[in-house]
């Protein structure tokens, strides 16, 4: 009886249109133990700074990689080692809002090599190693605020491209608010990749006008050499956005000939600004990050660079701008749009050839709407905002205030089937889905909302992703799960790509660090004025050495911990009492180094933060801190 | 059990009498029995698992140039857990080239994972040392010059 009442209950709470089964979809997601998954999935951590990596099809959490925030679970932004990945021109910045992580590409296909993603806030770009899932570089890109329509990359990631979301005067300076028409200008900029190490390099930028850019993608195939950016506010409002920039009823996609641009760059068109930024990178042999500061970047004009740039007039604030596989349609997601506006790439060439234009705005032509629209998806959900591809001729579009996705057909413009999403889908993501060969088995819905859907945890609900099965005609959804962080948007790839390039440890005889401590041979305490450095090792399953003497109140005691280890999965950890900083956790074959101020007279236990074998426990240490002026003789063993 | 103890040190002692003379099998009846009980071949239980798979070819003079630089090998990649004449993190290397055939001690420096897993030795070992020997990223010919160098502080 109870439990005829229960599930009654129950089953009457639970959302209608979900009733079903479910055991097949439960089998699908099912990966057992010691099996792996099929895909990774780097979704970004949004507000948090970071991305996180988890597989699909179980939506497992694998790692959270340390991007631009601080983590104390690693040491990273706290040690001195990864200290200048966080420099910028504002200083040290610990923080960051991460929105879109790019697989790098070649030939248009993400190739596993590395995957970049932005921050808006203090604006930059990352790139990180997939062989070590590690952050490897991070630039901060000038005369850009709110770095949002980026990092999206070119078919053989000749270029990361990054759009400002607002604009700001260029340079920056101090000017009234309200001239903003006069002195607020957007840019669009090309992070030139070095095709062997990855290194960044902000190639040149191009000057457009004060509008609010919001996304990006690059072109492919026909389209490869051309990058589509969507802008919104193109009424050029400086206050109460929500109604004073909704007043057009077209604002526009730029679509960028970036080859010309590179030509114009060539011959001199473009003038230098002076500005600072910085571009900051891990040196894996060093085990330690650098910063170098830029004075300069090359700035293109459209003005001086006819044919460079063109408006396409696109309803209404577009938000998302995605370019299908073959390169011929660039699909534009419009928060406020009824439709789905989708241009045609031949179109645009042939309007451009026949100069079809509606005027210009300093010096950018528009292009006539129906010269270039290839057809609007009607009825395509409400708030439609993204779109990814299966590969198969179809399209989805997350529509953000109907939760829903719509599949609809490419060329023909029909919707052929929906789901709807718990709740207010932002991206979603194909494995591939932006690129030239999309894995279009699953797509991940990525969701802001997610009332009713998990047991509450707080004020604060989770966050969510779901996974749905395209493999047949109907849409099926298989699993939901809570996600770290906002999942704004996110990469898949097989993991196979991945697992073969799988860093397992740093190779000690590699290790370059100058503080590096080779051996146990090697260890030692040294003092320096007030600075005090120790050379320890790590190794299962102690400390070399394990008691320190002689150190002082106020001495600055920079630990450089070399992790003597040679075998994958051998971290080693260190922490301190009363360290004002973080734990280190150091990987096999690694350096890292902590700065430690005691403050106090007393013994202070250090020890293993990470169980690294049966007598993790037993490693351990002392350093025992006497007055300013004690005599105690500095020793260790 | 107490059996198998005897039986076990007889081998050992028949192993270690007869383990520098080159070539030379001492595949007695006892260690087929015992190598299979631990599902072993013969010559892994022998010579222990890994890619050493046959009897390697060792002259009975020290190779004084292998050694060195298989000391400083030593020095790098195993001091941290092994001294020559004390315990410490593992046992004492001084002997073990009396105790152990070379490539047994070579497949243990190669594959100490496995090693612990399933030779009834290294699995004792590790029972008694609670710590598991990692394999410290070292390549087949710096394994023959570790052995090299053990072998000539041979005490
Ligand atoms: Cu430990």
């Amino acid at each position: 009886m109870g439990v005829i009442i229960v599930s009654a209950a129950f089953s009457g709470c639970a959302p209608s249109n979900e009733e079903g089964d479910f055991s097949g979809a439960a089998s699908k997601v099912y990966v057992a133990p010691g099996k792996y998954d099929e895909f990774y999935a780097f979704m970004s951590g949004g507000f948090n700074g970071q991305l996180t990596v988890y597989g699909l099809p179980s939506g497992r959490l694998f790692k959270i990689i340390s991007v631009f925030s601080q983590n104390p679970e690693t040491g990273y932004g706290y040690s001195e080692e990864t200290k200048p990945m966080l420099m910028t021109s504002y200083g040290f910045v610990p923080w960051d809002d991460a929105h879109h992580p790019e697989l790098s590409q070649t030939d248009g296909v993400p190739d596993g090599r590395w995957i970049f993603i932005n921050a808006n806030n203090t604006t930059r770009v990352a790139r990180i190693d997939l062989s070590t899932f590690e952050t490897a570089e991070i630039i901060e890109i000038p005369n850009s605020a709110g770095n949002h329509g980026s990092p999206f990359v070119t078919e053989n990631t000749e270029y990361v491209i990054a759009s400002t979301r607002f604009s700001v005067p260029v340079p920056n300076r101090d000017v009234p608010i309200d001239s903003y028409k006069e002195n607020f200008k957007g840019t669009l900029s090309f992070i030139k990749v070095d095709p062997e190490k990855g290194n960044m390099e902000i190639a040149f930028q191009i000057l457009v006008p004060g509008f609010d850019y919001d996304l990006a993608h690059a072109g492919k195939g026909p389209s490869h050499g051309w990058a589509f950016f969507t802008s919104y506010n193109s009424e050029q409002a400086n206050t109460l956005l929500e109604i004073n920039a909704s007043q057009n009823d077209k604002d526009f996609i730029a679509a960028v000939n970036w080859k010309l641009a590179e030509k114009y760059l060539a011959e001199g068109k473009a003038k230098k600004i002076n500005t600072e930024y910085y571009r900051n990178y891990f040196d894996e042999d060093k085990q330690k990050a650098f910063s170098e500061k830029r004075s300069s970047v090359y700035v293109l004009n459209p003005k001086d660079c006819p044919g460079m740039i063109y408006y396409l007039p696109t309803p209404k604030s577009p938000h998302g701008v995605d370019v299908d596989p073959t390169g011929e349609y660039i699909v534009a997601g419009g928060k406020l749009a009824t439709v789905i506006p989708v241009h045609s790439f031949s179109k645009m060439l042939k309007a451009i050839e026949n100069k079809e234009f509606d005027g210009e705005i300093d010096g950018i032509p528009i292009l006539k709407y129906d010269a270039v629209i290839a057809g609007e998806v009607e009825n395509p959900g409400l708030g439609p905002l993204h779109t990814e591809f299966d590969g198969k001729g179809y399209a989805y579009t997350s529509a953000f205030i109907s939760s829903e996705i719509v599949k609809w057909k490419l060329g023909t413009w029909e919707v052929v089937d929906r789901i709807p999403t718990y709740y207010s889908i932002g991206h979603l993501m194909i494995p591939g889905g932006d690129s030239k060969k999309p894995w279009g088995k699953y797509v991940v819905a990525l969701n802001k909302i997610t009332k009713d859907r998990y047991l509450p945890t707080g004020p604060e609900l989770c966050q969510s992703a779901q996974l749905i099965d395209i493999s047949g005609d109907k849409m099926q959804l298989l699993l939901d799960f809570p996600t770290i962080g906002e999942p704004h948007y996110a990469q898949g790839i097989p993991a196979e790509i991945l697992m073969k390039r799988n860093k397992k440890f740093y190779e000690l005889e590699k290790n370059s660090h100058p503080d590096k401590t080779a051996s146990e041979k090697e260890t030692r305490v040294e003092r320096k004025g007030n600075e005090i450095h120790v050379y320890m090792t790590a190794t299962r399953t102690h400390f070399k050495p394990d008691n320190i003497e002689g150190v002082k109140v106020g001495d600055r005691v920079y630990f450089h911990i070399t992790n003597l280890e040679q075998d994958w999965d051998i971290p080693h950890g260190f922490a301190v009492k009363g360290l004002n900083n973080s734990e280190l956790l150091i990987m096999p074959g690694q350096t890292k180094t902590i700065e430690w101020v005691p403050q106090k007279e007393g013994i202070y236990p250090f020890y293993c933060t990470d169980f690294c074998s049966a007598l993790h426990q037993e490693m351990q240490g002392y350093v025992r801190v006497s007055s300013k002026n004690s005599n105690v003789e500095l020793s260790f063993n | 059990m107490k059996k198998t103890i005897v039986a076990f040190l007889t081998t050992v002692l028949i192993f270690t009498a007869c383990s520098s003379e080159e070539g030379d099998k001492p595949s007695g009846r006892a260690n087929e029995k015992l190598a299979a009980k631990f599902g072993l071949t013969v010559f892994e239980y022998e010579n222990g698992i890994g890619p050493i798979k046959e009897k390697l070819n060792i002259p009975a003079e020290i190779d004084q140039i292998m050694a060195q630089s298989g000391k400083e090998i030593f020095d790098a990649k195993c001091t941290q857990c092994h001294k020559i004449n004390e315990r410490y993190t593992g046992p004492a290397l001084g002997d073990v080239t009396k105790r152990r055939s070379p490539e047994y001690i070579m497949n243990m420096i190669l594959n100490p994972t496995e090693m612990t897993q399933k030779h009834p030795e290294a699995k004792k070992l590790l029972g008694l040392y609670a710590t598991q020997m990692t394999f410290q990223n070292v390549s087949k010919e710096d394994a023959r010059k570790i052995l090299e160098y053990l072998r000539s502080v041979s005490n």
